[in-house]
């Protein structure tokens, strides 16, 4: 079915820790879990949120609720209660991922 | 097959407290918990603290307590609450005094205390703790003459041991969110210090409940167009076995949602490594969790392992850190974006020839980009309307409050249509947060449970 963005087929939350941002990533259907797996990567997202996040992505999977929860360091501008950005705890990085596309020929 | 019925009431500083009394009132519960305090919140405590001794609780507990308390020996619950935040014993003084003012008898209020760890840093540093930051191993010397507040999160064993001495109320200061959950199940089921698979289901049932409305439908990103009536949002009851496996749902009559879908959401929640999430009382592992849906607004929870606990704890401090200064105007269509974007320009310009100089300088047009940054798309209309927020950061205060003072110029000699001048607010105080572990045992040593009974 070609290019597909996430916003179709994936639920996320997002939340803060210091200058740490976590996603939860949930597929909508389980067999989209795999192909989350294999599309979005680590190092896709870190480009994804280039201009936002400084450091490191990390990813964690949850093959049991059909989740990857991903961390996100040096996210927040120094942290919720440093940032002057508007979005200082990090709520709408779970929808800010959900722009990005990926390939899903075989879901 | 016996369960207890926990309650989650406040989910912050600030959350309604409605949803609680619909809780007490039609759910049964054995116990209410609130979670009060985020990572921020107790800098903002520690400031009424500064201003007088007697405050640095949530001041809410002034207005919430008397809506809970005429029901606690009718409907036969306990509360336990985080309220005390850096005054816990002050919040005992307001809550008798509340007590008494209602004229209720035979409530015994609780206190747990030893979290505040800022007197005994000094002592740290000598007995060689080193209070590096947790995350990149920074040395504190830097920032140590300014901390304003450091407290160690606390497990649930002490609150438990408030609960053995027969306390109604439990009150405390800096504990994990989850630990005011846990405490009643370890007091009612008898668990042991090391039944750990156990101890990892009751961390998961408070981490599951601790945001109160957000496992509910509330800030759900599914299909939140179906929760219904969230103006009556039912904040989340567990009831839990005593085996550990439990069941997340709410009170009839309330609004929201409990699904599969919501409970995930809130599973992975400001959670890093699901396989080892850290507590004092049990380091929790998800990834055998199994949720099942047994009902219309149920779904049962099982499957949590746990591991040994840590020999640290986590503590959060925290120090002023310069201030903010912000502005935002708005303009209309059409070419709303570009004329709130000249209008950026034109204040980088005058900051230039003025030499104002700021640290940082944030520009987010409210419409467009301001919550999400540069991954926002263009629009592809002519958008209606878009509003300017500009932000400075600053260590100087007086800086900060300047800055606003050049936008209102800007209605009569800038770009047109600028309106909704409502954003010139005081500047406000930005707090740096330093995280690092400490040996529980330095802390635990020191924590003291003390109790008062209303006559």
């Amino acid at each position: 079915m070609g290019n597909v963005q996430l916003r179709e087929v994936a639920f996320a939350r997002s939340g803060d820790k210091g200058n740490t941002v976590n996603i939860g990533l949930f597929a909508a259907r389980p067999e989209w879990y795999e192909v989350f797996v294999r599309e979005v990567t680590p190092e896709r997202v870190k480009d994804h949120f280039r201009g936002l996040v400084e450091g490191e992505v990390e990813c964690y999977l949850m093959p049991n609720i059909h989740a990857m929860n991903f961390v996100l360091r040096g996210a927040l501008a120094g942290g919720g209660s440093t940032s002057i950005r508007m979005d200082n705890l990090g709520k709408c990085f779970g929808s800010n991922l959900l722009r990005m596309e990926i390939e899903a020929d075989e879901a | 097959m016996r369960t207890i019925r926990i309650g989650a009431a406040q989910g912050f500083y600030g959350d309604s407290i409605l949803p609680a009394v619909a809780s007490v009132q039609r759910g049964n519960l054995d116990y209410l918990c609130f979670d009060c305090l985020a990572e921020l919140t107790l800098a903002i405590l520690q400031k009424d603290r500064k201003k007088d001794s007697s405050k640095g609780y949530t001041r809410d507990i002034t207005s919430s307590m008397p809506a809970l308390l005429p029901y606690m020996k009718e409907k036969g619950f306990k509360l336990l609450t985080n309220a005390g935040g850096t005054n816990p014993l002050g919040a005992q003084q307001e809550v008798l005094r509340m007590i008494q003012e209602l004229g209720i008898t035979g409530l015994k209020v609780a206190v747990v205390t030893g979290d505040d760890i800022l007197p005994r840093l000094p002592e740290f540093r000598e007995k060689g703790i080193s209070l590096s930051h947790m995350e990149d191993g920074r040395s504190i010397d830097d920032v140590l003459p300014r901390i304003s507040f450091a407290n160690a999160y606390l497990g649930a064993w002490p609150i438990v041991e408030a609960l053995r001495q027969g306390a109604d109320i439990v009150i405390t200061g800096r504990t994990t969110d989850s630990a005011q959950f846990l405490a009643p199940l370890i007091f009612e089921f008898g668990w042991k210090k090391d039944e750990w698979d156990a101890l990892a289901q009751g961390i998961l049932m408070g981490h599951l409940m601790e945001c109160s409305g957000q496992v509910t439908g509330g800030n759900f990103s599914g299909d939140w167009q179906s929760v219904e009536e969230m103006d009556r949002l039912g904040f989340p009851i567990a009831e839990v076995e005593q085996s550990g496996s439990f069941v997340i749902t709410k009170a009839e009559g309330t609004g929201g949602l409990v699904s599969i879908e919501t409970v995930k959401e809130q599973m992975l929640y400001e959670i890093h490594n699901p396989a080892a999430y850290m507590t004092p009382d049990v380091v929790l592992d998800m990834t055998q969790v199994v949720l099942e849906e047994s009902g219309r607004h149920r779904v049962r929870v099982r499957g949590a392992k746990g591991k040994p606990s840590p020999d640290t704890l986590k503590v959060v401090m925290g120090y002023p850190n310069g201030y903010v200064g912000q502005a935002m105007v708005g303009y209309s269509w059409p070419n709303a974006l570009e004329k709130a974007k000249a209008a950026d320009r034109i204040v980088r310009k005058q900051l230039e020839r003025l030499g104002w100089q700021y640290e940082e300088v944030q520009t987010e047009f409210l419409g467009y980009n301001s919550l999400h940054g540069p991954l926002s798309t263009l629009p592809e209309e002519n958008l209606n309307e878009v509003y300017l927020r500009m932000a400075v950061r600053t260590p100087q205060k007086e800086a900060a409050a300047k800055f606003p003072r050049l936008f209102p110029p800007l209605a009569l000699s800038g770009p047109p249509t600028m309106s909704g001048i409502g954003g010139m607010t005081a500047p406000r105080e930005l707090f740096g947060m330093w995280s690092c572990l400490v040996p529980r045992e330095v802390v635990e040593s020191r924590v003291e449970v003390s109790l008062v009974e209303v006559e």
